[in-house]
């Protein structure tokens, strides 16, 4: 059996869940463009304060903020503390930051149900945010180390002798690394290599690529995502305010993707940019809060926490396949089938991977050799899944999808009527997320 | 030594003498005949005792050195002689410092000001704190004094010609970092390390260390080349007379006065610049350019505490203010609400672009003060996230108070009433910046109209220190009080006026505008008109602020005020011709003036706007001539608000015309000027242009009646 984990198992009383109250995110926008120069921690002081305001929340009831980012700046690691002190909050409400890659946001929201469930705090919130216009540049590992020997140098001789060894090449700025530092591979491989040993072809991987464009350019058509996506104004405030997110292709055709040239494997690879999520900005947050706290205040809430889980898989080999085995913990502990499920939302970094995902929540061999179970997770109905389009359309700021699919879940269930949804993510480092949300 | 009431003198082992002083009863020190007379005995008593080697002046009173000298001792000088004599015991006293053979040095934390910064000046050396109420500057010029306290023999000496003339013909205050740039001081260090930096000033000046300073600087370049000679000291003085002939109009003499006392100093000797500061002081004492504006002073100083109700209604608590409107008006309300006054902000237009244009308009002027590093980024970032907005209503449950600047069409204005009504608390007060329509329409929409008030703002927000707030019948006091203290907040000067078309800034502004325009009309040169009234003392012209403010704007009210007071408000003829023509001022570059890419030197009138007004602009008329139709009827104006009650006092009214319309500070403003002229003479000149004029020029009742029975407005 394969390393897997299953983190919590504690037992909370059924009458008073963790409450989510509301959920908001700026617009998803592509990599410098809307938000060119806004850092992540510019984006979540935005979407806070707005999440705020919009709530009505008193800032002196939030006792705590859990926040997180993956491309951390090096400048501000503790985002949640930043925003705090950025924006009208009150100083004495405590924050802390968490990185989980691009699970991150379900780390962050799991946190602080975790507090609330203990007691610890009663209204706080959480979420996450990433720009991909704003990282943090540096300098070749040859040059640092040189720089920090020169520090420690005394004598002329022994600086030029630490000089002579650069080369022109050691001065060029280096962008933060995209391969993973334990295997030396960068996601688009893993991905590639996920596709390559199921077979998972070119046209099934557009054709859920053009699924989730034109699911989602839907739901923005008909205005779903309006009461939850925010309008960002962005300083000095003379360019365009942005109401939408600007990845999402409104009039996508299936033959569009056939195109594409592979984007990391350019031989036989099947993956492109455009089944692939691109780099993009935005933050999400929602507030939470004890449902007897939330009642006690007049909040109608959004939905509630039913379970969540966290798991951990090999990283050199299927590392994106998080969702399969997180979703079984998480049904477990909500004493739950696949099927009982109304909503299925799952992260779409590649289509490949999603694709692998679907594959394997429908296969008993992977159920018997990987979750050592007998029975499969169980077949998705394509009906249930990503019923608003995915992140190959909305884009993927890293930290901020977690809290995205949440509050986009919760929205979609509530427009139901009401019901159960699972909401999954794959992360790097071979970790998945996945967490069940109900709506009454 | 025997401690007196203000000063405590305590001896340290090492021979420093630290000497704390406080004014007990007052919010600041200020420099009163008492502070004078125990400080003399005292500094006799250190020059008598041989074992102290140093002083160190500072004060008990946390955040405050000296504020200045108490105005009410300068006002109380009867005649040339006693204000001259109150100049010469200053600088008795501070010369008796200056010359003690021991060093002297003010540890300074909090204001110095005025005389209280003379008295740092006559100490050897000075230290400051970095705390933010730190600031210094020798601001008589504003209340039409000059430094009498030997503040323009010792300043000039201490940091330069130029650089003492900027700090005393505009008065301004300097925070720290300036300060030590400037020379003014010798140290900034953090409030808590203030004695042990006086200390060791102390010792530097003990031995005979001065502060040297870079000969290469800029500053010292300047120095060297303007004011070390004699020429380049001539140049310098020519310069800054024209500069300030030019803000002055002859106004103002206290600029003039400053400017001979430097100059007498500094070419005829110590001797003869005292002599001329305290001579030209005690002229300035007496004047009633300075009379006007210390009155204003008060007036300002009283409308700081008044509630603006009659009751002790307490204010409600406002955290959060919503903003309807993203336009100009809106936006500059947004913006002191959130910089100045710390307010939530939350501003709701029609469309996102519109929010945009409004957190652009604050996003301006914040970061220019990120610039001029007055605050940080950080800061900046902070204040702009007070800020926040929405096309719908959104986050406007909680707003304690919605101000609207939409249009003004009043169904839009009762549009806006219902829908706060709806999406806010019941709580939520509703105020209308209105500049035309009365309060009372307005709230006819209102379930809640005691929550209906006024708040008229003047463009642009944040540089008008006005703020009229127009109650109705209903309004209720717990409303205006709010509004008061809000409008307070955001750096406004309030005045609470009664609802009547026009209120009252507005109102008497219009018989002055349209006269203007009537001037036009009878062949009056617009050129002419606006150098007439900008001699008289008027920031910018009538044409000019036509211009300006927008002629369909500027024109909006007038047919209101027409319906409600008849024809001595019905406005000429022209300006319906100057709206069919398109012709909206400024904004839209077609007004009385030229507005176009080439503007260099004055602006250039239009000369095609006589053609379409149908006038030949050749009458000569005299300035004093037109300038005194258009205040005359302007005077007129305010004492019926004053008689039909739009005003509370007279005090207001002056505030709101100086205020609000720039009516000329040095006249007091339209009572105090009225009162200075004799009512008497006033009813004589409305007679005679009445004779000449027609009805318009009528005087009102209530001038009859007062003049009947010798009554003034300030008794």
């Amino acid at each position: 059996m394969s390393a897997e984990v299953a983190k919590k198992t504690t037992k909370r009383p059924k009458q008073d869940r963790v409450a989510i109250v509301s959920g908001l995110r700026t617009p998803f926008a592509k990599q410098a463009t809307h938000y060119r120069g806004v850092n992540a921690i510019e984006l979540g002081k935005m979407v806070v304060n707005e999440l705020i305001t919009k709530t009505e929340l008193d800032p002196d009831l939030i006792e705590r903020v859990v926040f997180g980012q993956v491309v951390v700046l090096p400048e501000a690691p503790n985002i949640a503390r930043e925003i705090v002190l950025g924006t009208p909050m009150n100083v004495r409400t405590d924050a802390y930051s968490i990185s989980r890659a691009c699970a991150t946001s379900f780390q962050t929201i799991a946190s602080l149900a975790d507090s609330i469930m203990l007691g610890d705090v009663s209204v706080g919130i959480a979420g996450g945010a990433d720009s991909s216009s704003v990282v943090p540049i540096g300098v070749s590992k040859k040059l640092s180390l040189a720089l920090v020997d020169l520090q420690k140098a005394r004598t002329f001789g022994q600086k030029l002798a630490i000089l002579k060894k650069l080369r022109p090449g050691d001065l060029l700025p280096v962008p933060p690394a995209i391969k993973e530092y334990s295997t030396g591979l960068s996601m688009g491989q893993n991905a590639e290599q996920m596709a390559r040993d199921r077979g998972i072809t070119r046209e099934e991987q557009d054709a859920l690529a053009h699924r989730s464009h034109s699911l989602a350019a839907k739901a923005w058509e008909s205005g779903l995502l309006n009461d939850e996506v925010m309008t960002a104004h962005v300083p000095p405030y003379t360019k365009e305010p942005l109401s939408q997110d600007n990845i999402v292709r409104f009039n996508s055709t299936l033959e569009g993707y056939a195109k594409l040239r592979p984007a990391f494997d350019k031989k036989y690879g099947t993956l492109t940019a455009a089944n692939s999520t691109p780099l993009s900005d935005g933050a999400s947050a929602v507030v939470l809060m004890s449902e007897s706290k939330a009642k006690a205040l007049g909040y109608k809430p959004l939905g509630y926490i039913k379970s969540y889980a966290f798991s951990a898989n090999q990283a050199d080999h299927d590392m994106l396949m998080g969702p399969s085995y997180a979703t079984p913990l998480a049904l477990k502990k909500a004493k739950m089938k696949l099927k009982d499920l109304d909503l299925i939302e799952m992260h779409e970094a590649f289509a490949a991977q999603a694709l692998s995902n679907v594959q394997a929540f429908g296969s008993t061999q992977f159920a018997k050799d990987k979750l050592g179970q007998r029975t499969k997770i169980g077949d998705i109905d394509m009906d249930k899944f990503n019923v608003n389009g995915g992140s190959l359309a909305y884009g993927h700021p890293f930290a901020a999808t977690g809290a995205r699919l949440i509050t986009q879940t919760l929205n979609e269930l509530k427009r139901r009527g009401g019901g159960v949804g699972l909401t999954t993510a794959c992360a790097a480092g071979g970790l998945g997320a996945a967490m069940i949300v109900e709506v009454d | 030594m025997a401690n007196n009431s203000i000063f405590e003198f305590d001896l340290q082992d090492d021979g420093i003498a630290i000497v704390s002083f406080e004014v007990e009863g007052e919010a600041q020190n200020v420099l009163k005949q008492e502070f004078i007379d125990e400080a003399d005995s005292l500094i006799k008593d250190i020059a008598q005792q041989k074992e102290i080697k140093g002083v160190i002046f500072t004060s008990r009173k946390p955040k405050s050195f000296i504020a200045g000298a108490d105005i009410n001792m300068l006002n109380s000088a009867k005649t040339v002689e006693e204000a001259e004599q109150m100049s010469r015991n200053g600088h008795i006293i501070f010369d008796k410092i200056e010359a003690l053979n021991i060093p002297v040095v003010a540890a300074i934390d909090g204001v110095c000001l005025g005389g209280g910064l003379e008295f740092a000046l006559a100490c050897h050396g000075r230290v400051c704190s970095d705390d933010k109420s730190t600031k210094l500057g020798l601001p008589e010029v504003q209340i039409g004094l000059l430094p009498g306290g030997g503040g323009t023999q010792r300043l000039p000496k201490l940091i330069g010609i130029a650089a003492s003339l900027d700090l005393m013909l505009t008065g301004k205050q300097v925070f720290p970092k300036k300060a030590l740039k400037l020379g003014l001081v010798d140290e900034v260090t953090a409030s808590a390390n203030l004695i042990k930096a006086a200390r060791k000033r102390l010792m530097q000046l003990r031995k005979g260390q001065q502060k040297k300073k870079s000969i290469f600087s800029m500053q010292a370049l300047q120095t060297l080349a303007l004011e070390k000679n004699p020429i380049g000291r001539n140049i310098l003085f020519d310069q800054a007379k024209k500069q300030l002939l030019k803000k002055t109009k002859g106004n103002y003499p206290a600029p003039e006065k400053i400017l001979e006392c430097v100059e007498k100093g500094v070419s005829q000797g110590k001797a003869a610049g005292f002599a001329i500061e305290a001579k030209n002081f005690a002229e300035l004492v007496m004047s009633s350019e300075a009379k006007s504006l210390i009155n204003i002073f008060f007036a300002t100083t009283e409308l700081k505490k008044d509630t603006g109700i009659d009751s002790d209604v307490q204010p409600a608590t406002i955290d959060k203010v919503g903003v309807l409107g993203g336009g100009l008006m809106g936006s500059g309300i947004a913006y002191v609400s959130a910089d100045k006054a710390n307010k939530m902000v939350r501003i709701k237009d029609i469309s996102a672009d519109g929010i945009n244009k409004a957190l652009n308009y604050s996003w301006k002027i914040i970061s220019k003060k990120v610039k001029r590093r007055f605050i940080s980024d950080a800061d900046a970032k902070k204040t702009m996230s007070r800020l926040t907005g929405s096309i719908n209503y959104d986050g406007f449950h909680d707003c304690d108070m919605v101000i609207e600047a939409v249009f003004e069409k009043l169904e839009l204005k009762h549009q806006m009433v219902n829908e706060v009504e709806a999406n806010c608390s019941n709580k939520t007060i509703f105020a209308t910046n209105t500049s035309s329509i009365p309060i009372t329409e307005i709230a006819k929409a209102a379930k809640r109209p005691e929550q209906v008030v006024g708040l008229h703002y003047f463009s642009p927000v944040e540089k008008m220190p006005l703020l009229e707030i127009i109650t109705t019948p209903d309004t209720a006091d717990w409303v205006v009080a709010s509004c008061v203290e809000l409008g307070k907040k955001q750096g406004k000067t309030p005045i609470v006026v009664n609802d009547g078309a026009g209120f009252y800034v507005n109102r008497i502004l219009a018989p002055y505008m349209n006269e203007a325009g009537l001037l036009l009309s009878e062949g009056v040169a617009v050129e002419q008109l606006d150098k007439a009234l900008v001699k008289a003392g008027f920031p910018v012209g009538p044409i000019t602020l036509l211009d300006e403010v927008g002629i369909d704007v500027a024109t909006k009210v007038a047919p209101i005020l027409e319906d409600a007071f008849g024809e001595r408000m019905a406005p000429p003829k022209i300006f319906e011709r100057l709206i069919a023509d398109n012709r909206l001022g400024k904004k839209n570059g077609k007004g009385f003036y030229q507005y176009g890419k080439k503007q260099k030197g004055p602006k250039e009138v239009d000369s095609s706007v006589y053609q379409l007004l149908g006038v030949e602009p050749t009458k000569s008329m005299s300035n004093d001539e037109i300038a005194e139709r258009g205040i005359l009827l302007m005077l007129n104006e305010a004492v019926r608000c004053l008689d039909e009650g739009i005003i509370r006092s007279a005090r207001d009214g002056d505030i709101g015309a100086i205020f609000g319309i720039g009516f000329p500070p040095f006249r007091g403003g339209p009572f105090r000027y009225m009162d200075g002229m004799g009512i008497e003479q006033v009813i004589a000149r409305l007679k005679h242009y009445e004779a000449l004029h027609g009805e318009r020029f009528s005087p009102a009742a209530k001038l009859v009646s007062m003049a009947e029975q010798k009554e003034t407005f300030y008794g």
